[in-house]
């Protein structure tokens, strides 16, 4: 059995050309504060509904990320993207007009890794030239199809996390020479350890982070000091707690190279978002207005990025079901 | 990785912290008695102008809804519940809450599919077995009253 199923070097590596973050104004109010191409004030942003306000947000990054690679929306070839709503209509609504050839993607809180994961291979399998991988999530609409009512008075115990109102979007090129390159991709498999509480996000995810990271690493020989950066998606406190431990017990100790899109995204304590951030436009937005940045410009050299989903349903959790978890890994190279 | 579910399920309990109770539960008596001492002020009041104890009663449970029908409306109980807890889930205001925020919150679905079917999504359960509970006990009073008992 090939034990490195899922991991896809590329021999002609894809470049990132373009992206966008945007995000709510409490995200925007975070410590990622001033980095982002455009706030959206309130819940709906003047729109009638948070669907619609989320849609609004998808399509923003998304021709922003396309403006900044200085292309038009003619010249992407597919776009690559999702959400966490069912049917995913943040992104088929938000992407309806851009008429650029759309393939659907749902991962949970994975999606961002996920997309620009399918993109990549599209790049790099010469067929295509350019792709846009777009991810969001909105806090409202979320706790609405997940949860609870925004305005239900209960209290959300310590372990969970805080939807983040955000969008993020990468133009993937195969022939325009970009300062990122996608080195490699790395698929996982679902890990399900039996969690049940739809409170601890970060508890699912976390088994699904180290089996593709271990996979990944023991595949490429490997380890976590020869990176500059290990990007989880979404952990949050208690799942990146986890993590670190479980890495450990692995032999892959973490120590110092590990940082995660929910712990970056807020303040914990003062925007008292509990655990940390989370939903697949946290990952995404942290992504596309920080660490590529930096990435851009040399601050970093090597990122794997790793956005981990919980796939979570609250039917099957109702028909007393766990919550599986994904994780996927994309190996991005800054240039010198 | 080589780790059973009960193992793993132990290291989640050993890195998810607990509700800080000694914090939260004198917080929920704090809020939760102020609710109740206000109704019992207002009933207190409707006695003393001469409403019979059954009416002042149900003019308080009306108070207290209302309040807390205007207060969430306002965007304003979901904060003090938030400190509240179980002291403003477990009176009336709790019940109110549970009704009025998903109506308000499925108005983009409209008044038929959004607002009057979904308002009963979180307090359903309540009337249903409320209901059941009280026919229950209606059956129980009505077989003593039967062998001559007096409640």
């Amino acid at each position: 059995m090939n034990k490195a199923r899922g991991v896809i070097f590329f021999e002609d590596p894809p470049s990132i050309v373009g992206f966008a973050a945007v995000a709510g104004d409490m995200e925007a109010s975070g410590p990622l504060k001033g980095k982002f191409d455009k706030v959206f004030e309130g819940d709906m942003d003047g729109e009638k509904s948070f669907e619609k306000a989320e849609s609004k947000m998808q399509l923003c990054a998304a021709k922003k990320a396309i403006e900044k690679a200085n292309l038009k929306f003619e010249d992407i070839d597919i776009a690559f993207a999702g959400d966490l709503l069912n049917q995913c209509i943040g992104t088929n609504y938000g992407l309806r007009e851009l008429e650029i050839p759309f393939a659907g993607v749902y991962g949970a809180c994975s999606t961002m890794a996920e997309s620009i994961s399918l993109a990549s291979v599209f790049v790099a399998s010469g067929f295509i030239d350019r792709a846009i991988a777009v991810t969001s999530s909105h806090f409202c609409a979320s706790e609405r199809q997940f949860r609870f009512p925004l305005e239900y008075g209960g209290q959300r115990p310590l372990t969970a996390q805080w939807t983040a109102t955000a969008a993020g979007s990468v133009v993937l090129s195969g022939k325009v020479e970009g300062n990122i390159k996608v080195k490699a991709v790395c698929i996982g498999k679902i890990v399900d350890y039996q969690i049940k509480d739809m409170n601890n996000m970060g508890a699912a995810m976390a088994p699904a982070a180290v089996n593709t990271l271990v996979k990944f690493f023991k595949h490429t020989g490997t380890y976590p000091q020869d990176y500059d950066m290990i990007l989880t998606g979404d952990l949050g406190q208690v799942g990146s707690t986890i993590l670190s431990e479980l890495m450990d017990r692995e032999g892959y100790p973490l120590k110092g190279k590990h940082s995660d899109c929910g712990l970056l995204l807020f303040e914990r304590e003062r925007q008292d978002v509990h655990s940390g951030g989370s939903g697949c436009g946290c990952s995404a937005a942290v992504l596309c207005a920080d660490v590529l940045d930096r990435l851009n410009c040399g601050k970093l050299k090597t990122v794997l990025f790793i956005a981990t989903g919980a796939l979570m349903s609250p039917t099957a959790n109702q028909q007393g079901e766990s919550i599986p978890g994904v994780a996927h890994l994309v190996f991005l190279e800054g240039s010198e | 990785m080589n780790m059973s579910y009960e193992e793993y399920g132990k290291l989640v309990k050993k890195c998810s912290p607990n509700s800080p109770i000694f914090k939260t539960v004198p917080l929920s008596f704090l809020v939760g008695g102020t609710i109740c001492a206000i109704g019992e002020a207002f009933r207190l009041w409707f006695v003393s102008l001469n409403m019979s104890k059954e009416h002042s009663g149900i003019w308080v449970s009306v108070i207290l809804i209302f309040a807390t029908a205007l207060l969430t409306g306002l965007g304003v109980f979901h904060k003090i519940a938030k400190i509240g807890g179980a002291g403003t889930f477990v009176p009336i205001t709790g019940f109110a809450n549970s009704v009025v925020s998903p109506a308000l919150e499925f108005q983009t679905e409209g008044f038929i599919l959004g607002v009057s079917s979904k308002m009963f999504i979180i307090a359903g359960p309540v009337i249903v077995y409320g209901t059941i509970a009280s026919i229950g006990s209606g059956i129980v009073f009505y077989i003593i009253e039967l062998f001559g008992g007096n409640i």
